[in-house]
């Protein structure tokens, strides 16, 4: 199953685009396993995915903490904390 | 009645106000965040997560509703780029009392900052930064708890 990766703010400029779409596999079962996963995908998302600690996530429009499994997700999106208002 | 927008163009408070005022209500509180000019910034930027920050808007504006009996709620955001003195945010709560106009219009704010996707990068003439987010708003969040 494809997911959509989506990135915000320094973490898409990071990266270097704001959508991908990925195939992980079945070993990948957390937001913290994906990012894990994503930093062996090119420099910049090893950058700007180092510090998992930095990092907020949302799973299908939804926040969720980095143990939330991500089985049965479409859309997942990693962001710095938010600074809107 | 929930009124939820994000948009470009410049927000139009006394429009936004003027929508509250005719909902029949005894009291209209709002709140007008606009770009500070302090530290010599001179431009601002706001990106978000479009659907989960209409999404998110709307959930909070019906919470607030539901938790002090309104009968309205106005969220309006700005995002793309802005100037100091340009209008980010307007929020307002109308009621039959003041009471909790005030209180909602409040925690409308206070959650924004804390639950909904937007991001901030302020330029200072050729430099440009992401903002971090700051505990102080978390904790003004979290009093709502």
């Amino acid at each position: 199953m494809g997911l959509r990766m989506l990135y915000f703010a320094w973490v898409r400029e990071g990266v270097g685009t704001g959508e991908e779409q990925v195939e992980p596999p079945a070993d990948v079962v957390t937001v913290a396993d994906l990012i894990g996963w994503l930093k062996g995908r090119s420099e910049g998302h090893a950058v700007a995915l180092a510090e998992p600690a930095r990092l907020r996530a949302a799973i299908d429009q939804r926040f969720v903490a980095p143990d939330a499994a991500i089985a049965g997700a479409r859309e997942v999106a990693l962001f710095p904390p938010v600074t809107g208002g | 009645m929930i009124r939820v927008r994000i948009q470009s163009e410049p927000i139009d408070a006394g429009g936004e106000l003027a929508a509250a005022e005719a909902e029949g209500a005894g009291a209209v509180a709002s709140f007008t965040g606009l770009v500070r000019a302090d530290d010599g910034v001179t431009g601002l930027a706001l990106e978000h997560y479009p659907g989960m920050t209409e999404a998110s808007l709307t959930a909070l504006a019906e919470a607030a509703a539901l938790r002090w009996d309104l009968l309205g709620a106005t969220i309006v955001h700005r995002v793309g780029e802005m100037i100091p003195g340009d209008r980010v945010v307007f929020v307002a709560a109308s009621a039959r009392h003041r009471a909790p106009a005030l209180e909602a219009c409040a925690y409308l704010i206070d959650r924004l900052k804390a639950d909904a996707p937007f991001w901030k990068r302020e330029t200072r003439g050729g430099d440009s930064r992401w903002v971090e987010a700051r505990a102080v708003d978390e904790d003004a969040a979290k009093r709502w708890d």
